[in-house]
């Protein structure tokens, strides 16, 4: 399933979304950036509460495909703007992370 | 050359290109700058994907312990035929104790590193998992180097 479909499914609010078409392959749940790093795989939809500008460099450098940002966490301009130029796609869910994975739990 | 691969000082001959960046320590929210001109770098070179982001991910940790700790320093990374080179050079404290830092879950990072998501004590665990061959030349207030080795088959 493609970003965009996944984002429309489960009513995900659009923050960034320079590449709608990339796939979802899985999920992973993490707010320790090195952890997400060490385990998050290529594809994955990255679910995290962290909305800092690191989130874009470890969502780029771990090559996740959506970074998933849980309990309606809020995001600056600067963040929103850098996600975008480096390709980086960014949702937002009013789900807290166990309740969002559940939600595309069988989508992905 | 500089057009093809920019933001960075390039060296290059017959069997190696070498790029080489400063990491500014100062500046905590642009930490993994270099690591991503890297990433576009080696793509560019038509490197494999899965080797980039072991490099990258390697390198990036490798950033964000000088920004944390060493208030900067320099990162230089060669591509050869056989492998990739990166190579991290700070004049900050160095490691008291090298075999402590390697364990997971270690960290001397302050607390104002840890609200920004790190200072999990991942950093060198990662760099270790993600590299062929790594080498530490610390000394206590003098500085670190660390020499990382991914080989491309």
């Amino acid at each position: 399933m493609t970003v965009s479909e996944l984002s429309e499914k489960c009513s995900f609010e659009i923050i960034s979304m320079p590449n709608p078409s990339r796939q979802v392959k899985g999920c992973y749940i993490g707010d320790l950036l090195s952890w997400v790093m060490g385990r998050a795989k290529e594809n994955e939809a990255w679910i995290t509460i962290m909305s800092n500008i690191n989130t874009v460099a470890v969502a780029s450098l771990a090559d996740v495909s959506v970074v998933i940002l849980s309990e309606n966490v809020k995001i600056s301009d600067e963040i929103k703007n850098a996600a975008v130029e480096k390709g980086i796609n960014i949702v937002s869910s009013s789900l807290p992370s166990y309740e969002t994975a559940i939600e595309i739990s069988g989508l992905v | 050359m500089s057009d093809t691969f920019p933001e960075s000082n390039i060296y290059s001959d017959d069997q190696k290109i070498t790029f080489v960046y400063d990491v500014d320590g100062d500046d905590f929210t642009s930490a993994g700058q270099a690591s991503v001109k890297v990433k576009k770098n080696l793509r560019r070179l038509g490197i494999d994907p899965e080797i980039i982001r072991r490099v990258s991910i390697a390198m990036y940790e490798g950033e964000i312990n000088m920004v944390i700790h060493a208030h900067g320093g320099k990162a230089t990374v060669t591509v050869d035929e056989e492998k990739i080179t990166i190579e991290l050079d700070d004049h900050g404290p160095g490691i008291k104790d090298v075999s402590l830092a390697m364990q997971e879950g270690y960290s001397t990072a302050p607390d104002s590193v840890r609200s920004l998501g790190f200072g999990a004590g991942m950093g060198l665990p990662n760099m270790k998992r993600y590299t062929d061959e790594m080498k530490i030349d610390t000394k206590v207030g003098v500085g670190t180097k660390i020499t990382m080795k991914v080989y491309l088959n």
